[in-house]
């Protein structure tokens, strides 16, 4: 269900040590959000594209991902230039298209891709379990990590009780069409799937104690020293540093 | 005369809205026994272990472990250190995204440090034949594997008392074997739950079953050979 494409890489961003580059995202989402400044926001973009090259994504894999949220950004194209108040760009027949309604779409799609492309090539080069630990190391409270892992672990599972409900109906002729009868049973279906994760649930953390489990998350991973780390820092720090000048000299 | 490590005393327990299923039971467990159970499905047999894990508390009765009556969760922490309950489900005692790390977990929760949760991990899988392993991901195991796996979780804590919740089920014939020889070679208490006689009678120095919510010791099974007779018997066979 969750394949993790990139994270099966083997490009110098791949061998930074997890914690820069989670941190390094982060902190370029904060700088990218608070940005309005045009030419901010493209040196930004050429930024995360040169991320993205450097973890050596595969190009069809990253426009796949990037589909959803275009649709997102084709709505807000549709609808906020001619909504949006302020002087006028254009004017096509009743509609009056502003020009800050075109500039904040325009700002939004930059942000938008740029962002999206940032994680990829940062937060998406490591698996889950890998980002798990990371955030347990970042200090991040160890109840949030746990669920972050279980949640992760226990999509597999679940996804496999899914297919053998499925299962279950299919082999007894079950075609869904709109009647109470596929209704219901797609209601059971649903509320079966609750009733086994929470059972599971619940067998899981007996056999946690059982092994003396006590709320402590001790990971094994270890995170071996590289000097290419230190120039990822100097490079994350030098560009945020270039874009929050850029953005406050307006 | 050793006093008995497990001394379970008067227990009743019923599921909420069902009947007893253990109905003043009594059990004991002597340092050095390697005990059988089998009876019939609903017997209450995984609820047995359960209360001596203390992850279910009993309506009445005592349970003692190593000498001391033990009540509330606290009390059972030590418990679960030193007796090792293998599950009937294996998916339910694999969590971690690798056999080394699920295998791992159970030292570093008893405070090792890393290096040596790893090493004793790697000692356990490598005492089960499962040798190469440590970095497959737990969930794409096979059945066999994932029982394996998840007994080697198990004897990673080294315990002193094993709870085995029907181990052999599922196996086909020559991962049954293996887990035979693991068994004979272990030098520590057990209590094997299962449906197959002739598991239990390779294993188990006695069985004991289980009748109206109490274990029958008086009705203990007697492990014995049956002589019979077919073509070509002299050449070397096994039955299956």
């Amino acid at each position: 269900m969750i394949k993790e494409s990139f994270a099966e890489g083997s490009s110098w961003m791949h061998g930074i040590d997890p914690r820069l580059r989670v941190t390094g995202a982060v902190a370029f989402a904060v700088v990218v959000a608070v940005s309005y400044d045009f030419k901010a926001l493209l040196i930004a973009l050429t930024l995360s594209l040169f991320m993205a090259l450097s973890a050596r994504l595969n190009f069809q894999a990253v426009l796949q991902r990037l589909l959803a949220p275009v649709v997102f950004l084709l709505l807000l194209w549709a609808v906020v230039p001619w909504t949006y108040e302020g002087d006028v760009l254009a004017v096509l027949g009743p509609l009056v298209i502003t020009r800050p309604g075109v500039a904040l779409c325009a700002q939004i799609s930059v942000k938008t891709v740029c962002l999206m492309l940032a994680f990829m090539a940062l937060v998406a080069t490591m698996t889950v379990a890998t980002l798990g630990h990371t955030l347990n190391r970042l200090r991040l409270p160890d109840k949030m990590v746990h669920m972050l892992l279980i949640t992760y672990r226990y999509l597999f599972v679940i996804e496999q009780e899914y297919h053998r409900l499925v299962r279950a109906m299919k082999i007894r002729n079950f075609h869904p069409k709109t009647n109470l009868h596929s209704y219901r049973t797609f209601a059971y279906l649903v509320g079966m799937l609750f009733v086994r994760a929470s059972e599971r649930a619940r067998r899981v953390h007996g056999a946690m104690i059982c092994r003396g489990f006590s709320g402590r998350f001790v990971s094994l991973r270890v995170f071996p020293h590289n000097p290419r780390n230190y120039l990822f820092s100097i490079g994350i720090i030098f560009s945020l540093a270039l874009l929050v000048a850029l953005e406050s000299a307006k | 005369m050793n006093s008995p490590i497990i001394h379970l005393s008067k227990i009743r327990y019923g599921y909420p809205g069902g009947p007893l299923v253990l109905n003043e039971l009594d059990f004991h467990l002597h340092v050095g026994d390697r005990i059988g159970l089998v009876a019939p499905n609903g017997s209450g047999k995984t609820t047995l272990f359960h209360i001596i894990m203390g992850l279910i508390k009993p309506l009445s009765g005592t349970v003692e472990a190593f000498g001391k009556a033990r009540r509330a969760e606290s009390d059972f922490i030590e418990v679960r250190r030193r007796i090792g309950l293998l599950f009937q489900d294996a998916d339910d005692q694999l969590f971690s995204p690798t056999v080394l790390e699920d295998v791992a977990f159970g030292p570093l929760n008893l405070g090792k440090s890393r290096d040596e949760a790893v090493a004793v991990a790697r000692k356990t899988l490598d005492f089960l034949g499962l040798n190469g392993f440590e970095d497959r991901v737990t969930y794409k195991l096979s059945g066999g594997e994932k029982r394996l796996v998840s007994l080697a979780t198990v004897l990673a804590m080294e315990p002193e008392v094993l709870l085995l919740d029907e181990p052999s089920g599922a196996l086909d014939s020559s991962t049954k074997d293996k887990l035979i020889e693991i068994l004979n070679g272990l030098d520590l208490s057990f209590v094997l739950i299962s449906h197959e006689f002739d598991f239990l009678s390779k294993t188990a120095g006695h069985i004991y079953t289980m009748d109206g919510g109490r274990i029958r010791f008086d009705q203990e099974l007697d492990i014995h050979t049956h002589e019979h007779a077919h073509l070509m018997g002299k050449l070397p066979h096994r039955h299956l």
